[in-house]
């Protein structure tokens, strides 16, 4: 996993740019949005992210206008929106099949909303010329959307949702559309474009990769609701929930109550470890409270003598190796039966003068205490 | 057995079975035109002069007039009505009736003609007496039997192909600022353009070579093409007769092939630009 800490645009000033408040949304008897709250800064680029169904898009789409709250806010800027139409609002959004208009060129599909508008030719002229560079794209100005490969017609969108100077734009899976090894390049240059114009954004994803690496902050969604709000690595460092530990990242969850509760730890009896967790932090609840603990692969060291006895270790055998090159992924079979990851640095085993334990082979698992964070849902 | 491309003699017998089958009733239909003899069943000799007297047949020439007035005046009005049923039909949220509505308005295309004649005939003499309009059968009466007809086909043909429309394009005209009449006139119909074309082409065929609502709905002074025909038939077999064929055979065959070319052409120049494209993108720009 890749932790970046982004040197962003917001603004200091603390007033929320877009306010998005209880906002509920039900079709039929289900509620595909359930009492979301949510403040966006400025020049903001912020990430919806969760798995489909989770109701990301159906929040995009009410941001845009396409589906109307059932009941709840929307304040952009100072202005209530959440009545208005799609055409009555600042805003605009790039649509995840791009829904470039085909019987159109790049140049018309780009000056489409400007004419909207109402601006004059010159204007309108000028405007897609000055899109059509920000994208690169100005020898393809004549060019049908079919005549486009997709990267090219990702960027078309890009320009088109850009013209109108938006005060919010909206991202549905913005490369979604693209092949892998696409994606990963056009996501930093996706972002280098939004920070040049300096435009507030919202993007939906299902991909966690893609939302760490573009996003300012992340929103993570389930059933409806947001579960964790925070930057990138608030999120994937302090998880405050089972969902956000398990999506964002891989991690091993030990569940069990908490029998010691003292205000420098806590001690986790976990049969799926067959011993305790030890964490070196008090949390706040009650002595006995089922309590999981989160410890990422990375976190998870592996021996082949059995560290100093006492908490956070246990005995298994090394149940399945995955090598990545750089580092390897080992599962460790427990007593439990419970598999635990540990991600093990390539030379690891020979820095530390250490036969490498292969399949079958007796290890140990520990980590530090410090290391466990305590989720009470 | 099939196998690869080549046929085994015995389904190539059946395919050529099949072909005689179907034209050679028109192409007898075709050379009989150019018979000199006036009995149809022998053969005298060739001549053009059944060409020359159909040109001289006032009732055909008037009845071919109407006929045409009648396809495109009724494909006109069923392109408009048929656009907006099959609009409603692909893109307006579930209502209470939209089952119904859409049954009825497919109905056309199911019953059987005979019902349909009748029962506008029976609705237009009861409107004659209590509003006194229609004041006679003829042009008009026709038009609207043809313009029920075929709006259905074209409902059908418009909805499909709405359905295969991405329907983000509307929203995201909408997104863009316009409003829903104008992304109706700016983006969907230039889109389902080519649906409408087909079925205000197919529209004229149906309405050409209509007979039965046409018998229920045509007046004494309003004779159809098909009707001259089906009246003449009924007199005895006329080599004239073969020459209108003929000729009708050739129009519509000139057109189709016609409608075939364009329509393949455009094709192919798409796909050659797709695969241009696609060989042009490999090497990726980066953003600056």
């Amino acid at each position: 996993m890749v932790e970046t800490v982004k040197q962003s645009a917001v603004s200091q000033s603390e007033t929320p740019y877009l306010r998005i408040s209880n906002v509920v949304k039900k079709f039929g008897d289900t509620a595909a949005v359930d009492g979301v709250d949510l403040e966006i800064r400025k020049n903001e680029i912020f990430a919806l992210l969760g798995s489909s169904g989770c109701g990301k898009s159906t929040l995009l789409r009410m941001l845009a206008g396409m589906e109307r709250p059932t009941s709840g806010k929307i304040i952009l800027d100072g202005e209530d929106i959440t009545g208005l139409a799609p055409y009555e609002r600042p805003i605009n959004m790039m649509f995840q099949s791009y829904a470039l208009f085909p019987h159109m060129s790049v140049a018309d599909n780009i000056a489409f909303g400007l004419k909207q508008d109402k601006l004059g030719k010159g204007e309108i002229d000028a405007r897609v010329a000055e899109m059509l560079d920000l994208v690169q794209l100005r020898k393809y100005a004549s060019r049908k959307p079919y005549q486009l490969s997709g990267g090219q017609q990702q960027r078309v969108a890009l320009a088109r949702s850009l013209a109108k100077r938006p005060k919010l734009l909206l991202l549905d899976e913005p490369l979604g559309a693209l092949d892998k090894k696409l994606r990963q390049q056009t996501q930093l240059e996706l972002v280098g474009t939004l920070e040049k114009v300096g435009v507030t954004c919202i993007m939906v994803t299902h991909d966690q990769e893609e939302a760490m690496t573009m996003a300012t902050r992340i929103g993570i969604m389930s059933e409806g609701q947001l579960l964790q709000i925070g930057t990138p690595a608030e999120i994937y460092d302090y998880p405050n929930c089972r969902f956000t530990a398990e999506f964002i990242g891989e991690t091993n969850v030990f569940s069990g109550p908490v029998v010691v509760d003292e205000p420098d730890r806590v001690e986790i009896e976990s049969s799926d470890l067959g011993g305790r967790v030890w964490v070196d932090h008090g949390i706040t609840g009650p002595k006995g409270m089922q309590v999981w603990a989160s410890v990422r692969p990375e976190d998870v060291h592996v021996h082949v003598v059995p560290p100093a006895a006492g908490a956070n270790t246990a005995k298994g055998v090394v149940h399945d190796i995955a090598y990545l090159g750089s580092f390897s992924i080992y599962h460790v079979k427990l007593g439990s039966g419970k598999v635990v990851k540990s991600m093990i640095s390539a030379n690891h085993w020979h820095e530390n003068n250490v036969k490498a334990p292969t399949w079958g082979d007796p290890v140990y698992i520990s980590w530090r205490p410090d290391m466990p964070v305590v989720l009470t849902r | 057995m099939y196998n690869g491309n080549k046929l085994s003699p015995f389904l190539k017998g059946v395919l050529i079975v099949g072909f005689l089958f179907l034209y050679i009733p028109i192409i007898s239909l075709i050379a009989y035109s150019f018979n000199a003899s006036k009995l149809v069943t022998v053969w005298g000799g060739f001549s053009v002069k059944w060409y020359g007297s159909l040109f001289q047949n006032d009732q055909i020439i008037s009845a071919v007039k109407l006929s045409i007035e009648i396809a495109l005046a009724s494909a006109s009005s069923a392109v408009v009505l048929g656009t907006i049923a099959g609009f409603v039909l692909a893109r307006f949220k579930r209502y209470t009736g939209s089952t119904l509505f859409a049954g009825m308005m497919t109905a056309p295309m199911v019953m059987p003609e005979v019902i349909t004649g009748l029962s506008m005939l029976l609705l237009f003499i009861s409107l004659e007496q209590f509003i006194g309009v229609p004041s006679e059968r003829g042009f008009f009466t026709i038009w609207v039997g043809h313009t029920t007809l075929c709006m259905a086909y074209v409902s059908v043909v418009v909805r499909s192909r709405l359905l295969e429309i991405d329907q983000n394009l509307e929203d995201a005209a909408m997104d863009l600022g316009a409003r829903p009449l104008k992304i109706f006139f700016v983006i969907t119909l230039p889109l389902v353009s080519q649906a409408i074309a087909s079925g205000f082409l197919l529209s004229i065929t149906l309405s050409l070579d209509d007979l039965v609502t046409t018998a229920f709905l045509s007046g004494p002074g309003s004779t159809t093409l098909p009707q001259v025909i089906f009246s003449k038939v009924r007199l005895g077999l006329n080599p004239e007769i073969n020459a209108l064929a003929a000729i009708t055979v050739l129009v519509v065959g000139t057109v189709v092939l016609i409608a075939n070319y364009l329509m393949l052409n455009a094709q192919r120049k798409r796909e050659q630009a797709i695969a241009a494209a696609m060989r042009e993108a490999a090497p990726v720009p980066v953003a600056g």
